[in-house]
């Protein structure tokens, strides 16, 4: 009986100790994945695009990025509490209006950040494409997105050609959709 | 002129009096909070982290806090905008209920595995006893007599 019992606590703690480690696996593999995807662009790879589903800041309801497949899409992850953020909104905005009705889509992921304040900083910088809520920073960490703000290109097959850690210029954001143009 | 100086210290007293008695309430339920409460762009107590969201979160708190709302609903609309990782204990339901029931499980693994092992060497000794005392009084009395021959 007691050496039963003593079998089934050392099965218990090895399974938990089994757990504890697969979890610990899945964190370190999703967390490389989105650091990946920054190595595979850099060496020339255009690696998917991780998809998403997300409410739109403007309430406007939500925005699936592989509903955009066929356009050429600037992924912007921004927050309105960063400060580089500002620094960029005016070429942002520049470059979306200087490529609408282009096949170019202007996406911005509003991360870690409350609704109304993206909502106020994106109508305070005249933004007028769609931002998305990504308030928990699920979607940031699959892009292996650590700081703010970072742009991505996506071509018209939804892989990922270019990107940009830091504030954006207009001759950046130009050199990436060429880039998503010529894929 | 003294009369209206009276009057004046007295009302300016009764303004007073009620924010510096409220002011303690407000600051226990807000620093409650900001231990409860994670920042979500450094992953850290709000009460341990000056990071800008964490200061943002904090107004939050503060603005809501005076607004009159209670603790468990400033949590749920935080939960609301930044996903049930933003409170630092995690929910006890879903994937976060395994945070609960791991450190349980461990324990009474631990509790069986203890009790199994006492239980074990309680036996052995009880074996070994009823081993030492089994013995003829015959083999005891010549055992005695040997020990005795040492002994002289």
């Amino acid at each position: 009986m007691a050496r039963t019992a003593l079998a089934a606590a050392r099965a218990a703690s090895v399974a938990l100790v089994a757990g504890l480690l697969l979890l610990l696996v899945i964190r370190i593999a999703t967390g490389l994945h989105g650091a990946a995807l920054a190595s595979a662009v850099a060496g020339g790879g255009r690696p998917t695009a991780p998809d998403f589903d997300l409410s739109r800041i403007d309430g406007r309801g939500k925005l699936r990025l592989s509903s955009l497949r066929g356009r050429i899409v600037v992924l912007n992850f921004w927050a309105s509490w960063c400060d580089a953020c500002k620094g960029e909104a005016p070429a942002l905005k520049a470059a979306a209006h200087k490529w609408a009705g282009r096949g170019v889509t202007f996406v911005g992921v509003d991360s870690q950040d409350f609704t109304g304040d993206g909502r106020a900083f994106a109508r305070r910088h005249g933004w007028t494409y769609p931002s998305v809520h990504d308030g928990s920073g699920s979607v940031m960490s699959r892009y292996g997105v650590v700081g703010f703000p970072e742009t991505w290109a996506v071509d018209s097959h939804g892989r990922l050609v270019d990107h940009v850690v830091g504030p954006v210029d207009a001759r950046r954001l130009d050199i990436a959709i060429r880039r998503a143009r010529a894929a | 002129m003294i009369a209206r100086a009276f009057v004046l210290a007295a009302l300016a007293l009764v303004l007073v009096t009620p924010v510096r008695a409220a002011a303690p309430i407000m600051d226990a339920r807000e620093q409650r909070l900001e231990t409860r409460v994670m920042c979500p762009a450094c992953h850290e107590p709000l009460a341990q982290s000056s990071s800008p969201m964490a200061e943002r979160i904090r107004h939050f708190i503060r603005f809501r806090l005076a607004a009159g709302e209670a603790p468990s609903t400033i949590e749920r609309e935080l939960v609301e905008e930044f996903g049930p990782a933003v409170l630092a204990e995690p929910p006890a339901s879903g994937f976060g209920l395994l945070v609960w029931l791991l450190p349980a499980g461990a324990l009474a693994a631990a509790a069986v595995a203890v009790l199994s092992v006492a239980c074990a060497w309680h036996r052995r000794t009880a074996l070994d006893d009823a081993a030492a005392t089994d013995i003829s009084p015959a083999l005891l009395r010549r055992l005695e007599r040997e020990l005795a021959t040492f002994e002289d």
